[in-house]
């Protein structure tokens, strides 16, 4: 157990500057070593870029204020991070406020993206929220005249043995928080924890089902005006002629903005400004041309696109002796995030400065990528996020947010709010990448694997942080900024090769990652990056080896794995679902996948039964039983809808899911022709079970079910029909036409 | 043009072609009606005229004089929630919920037409609207709680 | 004197009754144990598959959410409501005991394995075209399909109709069994079409109009009929499209379910040509060939493809249209995905406004999560009186035809009639939606 922690020793070392948390980075250069001769780089979480207590927790007369660089997405993160903060602190729950990300206000956490809130964000407010508990605590046993150790805190107040309590607010001063953390914290014991673990429920869902306000969407500023952006059909179609004149008369029209080929119209109200959009597209003149790849022949096209190659595993060993050797090549279009509410963001200009107001995952980020655009400075532009609806990753969301800062420049003083159409978030949202893997195998005579070759080819999964050349409405302006150039996701977390290394033991294997730098069709960040395509490949590969093995498909992965916490999630689904004792109906098949997010994030394995129709070729999934480990569960109810989410949005990807287009457009533009899962291919059921693990550090899990799902579906329709099908989506007209009669 | 919005007349000064969405949003400051498609694909937009549920942002309010619109606003508030409502909070049927305002309205309509509606009279009913984030399970739950087909005792994950 | 005429009376009743019963009376074909499907040539099947797509089995044996050709569903005849009946291979409750001499007989001359008479619902008289070989591969398709327990629900129809052997006085008049003859004076394709047009394809069962007695008018072939309550427009040079069809035209409609100058296939045909899109060109290309020869050259009028006329017209449709269609049909997107152009369509010109309506009402929905055109339903957003208003104004403005009558009634059948909401088809062109290639077919 660590020396009490006290303000005055925080102080004593570090150097009792008071300063704004906005010179927080001067400071940095000054800091004056932290008492036990640890640097700020040992602090856990966030807290290494963001080492002030105050950063993430304030208390004043008024209560507590939580701050994150985090954004809720809809996956539930603001309510986690407020048990965790209430559970440290010893406040009640409902008594703390949060902040969420602000460059005004929060610290910079970057993206909120690869599931690491809770990694990230969740451990460094744990670690400030029992810090400032301590500090408290100090600050009572002093006024109480009594040793530390008998101070008790609950619900926000100190109490001293003989009764007397001070509130929180009380016993705080000015800048009483505005201390270093140091790197170990007086933790409460899991034991005895009161919120987190409990089923807290969201903080945001009565305003969702009520009409409160909730949304970019839904804010509201005073004079705020409505405007649309003309967006060329095409990428690099450039705007020959637009006679700006009949629109300029339409009703409430009160401005026009064109640069190079950006092009958008504001109006009064927002009717208003849609019509003078359609009107306005219809009067602009585009030079498109084609320069998108080939739709059908696709993997080819990848495949023959010069790339970069990285062996991020190589441990090959040379005449392995082998009894069977198998080898696939498994494919991936490219598929999309489709939100269902397209982007939108608020923007006003007052002087020199922009405020945005924005859904994007990274307020900081993207609040650089636009004072680029401005060709201003980053201190003069202010980035807040507000939720949007659910993005899965880089959606159009930080381009909205570039739209309407844009706009906002031609009226100033005046809130300008951009709303993207359907059309628009479609065809101009970054998609998740084309891929191809190919992956060989061999197996012993005593069915274990004991070669293994993997690659995959793919674009970068990221286009982010990449200042404004990223934003599509600086690369449309007269002076345009360039896309940056696209990079590799370094390994362990990784990009395209992300889970691209199999958790399994193998002696000899290597993996091999085709860095594709060239990107005719826009591209970036999706729900799980290339753990989505690796895994599913990884994972449906298993089971062919284990099919000649002849072994059984769960029975097989045990065989390979030695973390015993991945046993734990493979047994436990396997179990749940009742795999030992499956009687396969007609038409019906089981599948099993298991995968450890990034190889380090949180443990999942799902068990799923799938039905085929042979004469539509339609599949369907039945049910699914996922087990996942998340570490510390702080909130399980959020962790069971983040993963039964998972699970159905990757089965919708697994089985309906390619963007379209022709030789220069893009031609999936709306739902009819990118359909995704509707209540009619629910599946009967969908169980999650959390395998809690008091006391370890955060798993991020809200992208932990993609791959798993992915392979659980598509093993199971190869139960069900006895055909494997390698190449994404499994549709009807794939399985249909493989079935043969 | 006058309006009748959750058992109240509004005067609404906007063109008669304006989809009652954009009314419903901009002039009207309700927010529970979302923008998701304009083409009656995603059933964000869902809203009652009538007891029936419609697309609002296909509606135009030339249609609607003397109609009885009804939004998720009409049904309960954050203090007070509808038995729908209060089901879909009980069952905790949100991830980003965006869609969720539009699935109540369409499952609202659903039972004042169907008080007792089969798992399948739900899924059929609410095929018109689409959920991203994949919280289907929770709001065919979520509905069934709220015809009294789930009790809190029915737990598991199922 | 009345005595004895009463005896000849009843004597001619007997004799003709007895006649009677002898021709309705069929004998029953043994059962046979169920065929093996290893036992059937796979190339026999697979010709079959195709054979059972062209004739669109699978729509009429199969009830909505139920197992393929395992029957159950309602079909509403002017007569009562038929269940089609399950043609799995299940032994009990499907054709498992049929043998193949059963089959042809029940295509051929409408008579089950026990020897009751079928309803004309299932098209004999045109099936009984279908020659011995095609019968062959059929069997064998549908001998290898997954067996399905399920009988079929009990007709509803009123006495004396529910009483089949009354039918083989149908058979008498209306039924004429035969194998297709070619037309020496006719190409091989035209021949290949007829052949399936007339025959397995059954398409005058629903273009054809019907007599009293629910037969088709031999002398009106291809005149128009009906659905389950939608037109199925006249195919012949009554044919009301504003664009003549060629055989290129309907090639690519049969095979895609649309057409840039001739709009969204809907309804009953929709499923049709979901099993169309199925099968190999030269089929669609030969029944399409056919038509064509069955739509005729047309008038000068209608010929040739740039036919869509500005028409003006009045009234309180003009704002409705504006409002509430205008943003999708006038937006000038592509085919088929973008609202169709519908001075090309043929709804607003046909007979009545039924067909019109039922997709003003409940559009055609997003099914299955497969790419296919959608349209929302307005039977929420418009009351009666606004559909009537919106119809008068489509018809006025989208045909050269004098305006509906009975819209109201129509109104409130479609309304009242819990019809079955068709999605359109979803074009065969995977994995790529329709560019602006496509779109200039």
């Amino acid at each position: 157990m660590s020396a009490h922690l006290t303000r005055r020793r925080v102080l004593a070392g570090a150097g009792a500057l008071v300063v704004s948390f906005s010179s927080a980075t001067q400071l940095l250069a000054q800091q004056p070593p932290a008492p036990q001769g640890e640097g700020a780089g040992n602090l856990p979480g966030s807290l290494k870029k963001s080492p002030f207590i105050d950063s993430w927790v304030r208390i004043d007369a008024d209560g507590v204020t939580v701050f994150t660089g985090k954004a809720e997405l809809g996956q539930g993160i603001k309510t986690a991070l407020l048990q965790v903060a209430a559970e440290q602190l010893d406040v009640s729950f409902a008594a703390v406020k949060l902040v969420t990300a602000d460059t005004a206000r929060t610290a910079n956490e970057e993206y909120t993206a690869g599931s690491q809130s809770m990694q990230e964000s969740g451990t460094a407010i744990m670690h400030a929220a029992a810090q400032a508990r301590a500090i408290l605590v100090d600050e009572a046993a002093r006024r109480f005249g009594v040793d530390v150790d008998q101070v008790k805190t609950e619900d926000g107040v100190a109490w001293a043995p003989d009764g007397r309590t001070l509130r929180y607010g009380e016993l705080v001063s000015d800048q009483f928080l505005h201390v270093q953390a140091q790197p170990q914290s007086p933790l409460k014991d899991p034991a005895t924890f009161k919120i987190v673990g409990r089923p807290q429920q969201r903080v945001d869902i009565p305003a969702k089902v009520t009409g409160g306000e909730a949304y970019v969407q839904d804010l509201r500023l005073p004079g705020m005006v409505h405007a649309r952006v003309v967006r060329p059909p095409s990428y690099g179609a450039k705007l020959d002629a637009v006679d700006t004149a009949e629109v300029e008369k339409m009703p409430g029209v009160v401005k026009i903005v064109r640069d190079g080929n950006f092009l958008a119209v504001v109006a009064q109200r927002e009717f208003q400004a849609v019509k003078a959009m359609r009107k306005l597209a219809a009067a602009a003149r585009w030079h498109e041309e084609p320069r998108l790849p080939n739709q059908s022949d696709l993997a080819q096209a990848v495949l023959a696109s010069p790339a970069r190659d990285y062996a991020i595993l190589d441990r090959r060993q040379p005449g392995v002796a082998a009894a069977k050797k198998l080898e696939a090549t498994y494919t991936r279009p490219y598929q999309m995030h489709g939100s269902i509410g397209p982007s939108c963001a608020v923007a006003r200009r007052d002087g020199e400065t922009t405020t945005v107001w924005s859904h994007t995952q990274g307020v900081y980020p993207d609040r650089d990528a636009i004072a680029g655009m401005l060709r201003n400075t980053k201190e003069n532009i202010r980035c807040i996020h507000v939720e949007g609806s659910g993005c899965y990753g880089h959606n159009g969301a930080d381009d909205a947010a570039a739209d309407a800062a844009l706009t906002a420049q031609a009226v100033p003083g005046t809130p300008v709010r951009v709303q993207w159409m359907r059309e628009q978030e479609h065809a101009w949202e970054p998609y998740g990448p084309a891929m191809v893997t190919k992956i060989s195998a061999a197996l012993d005579s005593s069915g274990t694997i004991v070669d293994w070759d993997f690659a995959v080819w793919s674009n970068t999964h990221s286009m982010r942080p990449g200042g404004a050349g990223a934003l599509v409405a600086a690369q449309s302006l007269a002076q345009p900024f360039t896309p940056p150039e696209p990079k590799p996701i370094p390994q362990p977390a990784g990009g395209g090769d992300r889970n691209a290394i199999p958790p399994y033991h193998i002696a000899s294997a290597r993996v091999l990652h085709h860095f594709i730098p060239d990107m005719p069709v826009r591209v970036s960040a999706l729900r799980a990056l290339g753990g989505y395509m690796n895994v599913f490949t990884i994972e449906s590969f298993m089971d062919e080896l284990a099919a000649a093995a002849g072994a059984d498909p769960v029975e097989f992965r045990l065989r390979h794995l030695d973390d015993k916490r991945a046993r734990d999630v493979v047994t436990t689904a396997a179990e749940r679902f009742g795999w030992s004792s499956f009687s396969r109906a007609a038409g019906r098949g089981r599948g099993f996948a298991f995968a450890r997010y990034k190889n380090l994030a949180a443990y999942c394995a799902i068990a799923a039964e799938a039905e085929v129709d042979r004469e539509t070729g339609r599949a369907r999934l039945v049910r699914a039983v996922a087990a996942i480990d998340s570490g510390q569960a702080v909130n399980p109810n959020g962790i069971a809808n983040q993963t039964e989410g998972a699970i159905l949005q990757s089965a919708s990807w697994t089985l309906y899911e390619s963007v379209t287009f022709d030789d220069t457009r893009i031609t999936s533009v709306d739902w009819s022709t990118y359909p995704i899962l509707r209540f009619d291919a629910v599946p009967d059921s969908i169980e999650v079970h959390v395998i809690n693990r008091p006391g370890q550090p955060f798993l991020g899990s809200g992208e932990a079910g993609q791959g798993p799902a992915a392979a659980a579906v598509a093993n199971a329709v190869a139960d069900a029909t006895g055909h494997r099908f390698r190449d994404l989506p499994l549709t009807r007209r794939r399985i249909k036409q493989a079935l043969g009669a | 043009m006058k309006l009748n919005v959750n058992g109240r007349d509004h005067d609404v000064d906007a063109e008669p072609d304006t989809p009652l969405l954009y009314v419903l949003r901009d002039h009207l400051e309700l927010n529970g009606a979302k923008f998701g498609c304009g083409l009656g694909q995603c059933g964000a937009c869902t809203v009652m005229i009538d007891d029936e549920a419609v697309f609002s942002c296909l509606t135009p309010i030339l249609l609607l004089k003397g109609r009885r619109i009804t939004t998720v606003e009409g049904l309960g508030s954050a203090g007070n929630p509808n038995p729908l409502q209060r089901a879909f909070i009980e069952e905790q049927a949100a991830q980003c919920g965006y869609c969720i305002a539009g699935m109540i309205m369409r499952a609202q309509a659903l039972l004042k037409r169907n008080p007792s509606p089969s798992r399948e009279d739900i899924r059929t009913a609410l095929q018109p609207n689409l959920c991203r984030c994949g919280t289907h399970m929770r709001i065919l739950r979520a509905v069934e709680r709220a015809v009294g087909k789930r009790t809190a005792a029915a737990e598991g994950g199922r | 004197m009345l005595r004895k005429t009463l005896l000849i009376v009843i004597v001619i009743v007997v004799i003709a009754g007895g006649a009677a019963a002898a021709l309705a009376w069929r004998p029953t074909i043994e059962p046979v144990p169920r065929p093996a499907a290893a036992s059937f040539d796979p190339a026999l099947v697979k010709r079959g598959g195709e054979l059972a797509a062209i004739g669109d089995c699978a729509t009429c044996h199969t009830a909505p959410g139920g197992r393929a050709f395992a029957g159950g569903l309602a079909l509403p005849t002017p007569f009562g409501t038929i269940y089609s009946t399950n043609i799995t291979p299940d032994e009990q409750t499907g054709i498992g005991a049929w043998s193949e001499e059963a089959f042809r007989r029940a295509l051929w001359e409408g008579v089950d394995r026990g020897g009751r008479h079928l309803y004309p619902a299932f098209p004999y008289d045109h099936f009984t075209l279908i020659d011995e070989r095609d019968v062959s591969a059929l069997y064998a398709f549908l001998m290898t399909r997954e067996p399905v327990t399920a009988p079929a629900p009990a007709n509803k129809l009123p006495f004396p109709l529910n009483f089949r052997p009354l039918l083989a006085g149908w058979k008498l008049l209306f039924l004429h069994t035969g194998r297709f003859q070619p037309d020496p004076n006719q190409s091989a394709e035209w021949n290949r079409g007829a052949y399936l047009a007339r025959g397995l394809a059954h398409c005058g069962a629903c273009h054809t109009p019907r007599n009293a007695f629910g037969a088709r008018k031999k002398d009106r072939a291809f005149a128009g009929g009906e659905a389950e309550g939608w037109t199925a427009y006249a195919l012949d040079a009554n044919s009301p499209a504003p664009t003549r069809w060629d055989a290129a035209a309907l090639a690519f409609y049969l095979h895609n379910g649309w057409h840039r100058y001739h709009g969204v296939a809907c309804g009953p045909m929709s499923e049709v040509i979901e099993n169309l899109s199925t099968v190999q060109s030269e089929e669609v290309k030969a029944i399409a060939t056919y038509m064509a020869s069955v739509a005729g050259p047309g008038s000068d009028a209608r010929r040739g493809k740039a036919n869509a006329q500005a028409r003006q017209a009045n009234g309180p449709g003009v704002a409705i249209y504006a409002a509430a269609c205008a943003t999708c049909h006038d937006a000038g997107r592509p085919p088929p995905y973008g609202g169709i152009d519908l001075a090309r369509s043929t709804g607003p010109s046909g007979p009545t406004a039924r067909n019109v309506i039922d997709v003003i009402l409940w559009g055609l929905p997003a099914q299955d999560e497969q790419r296919r055109p959608v349209m929302p339903g307005f039977a929420g957003t418009l009351k009666d009186r606004q559909l009537a208003d919106l119809l008068a104004y489509v018809r006025a403005r989208f045909s050269d035809k004098q305006p509906w009558t009975d819209v109201d009634k129509d109104i409130r059948d479609a309304r009242a009639g819990g019809s079955r909401i068709y999605p359109a088809p979803s074009p065969p062109s995977a994995p790529a939606a329709p560019g602006r290639e496509e779109a200039r077919q």
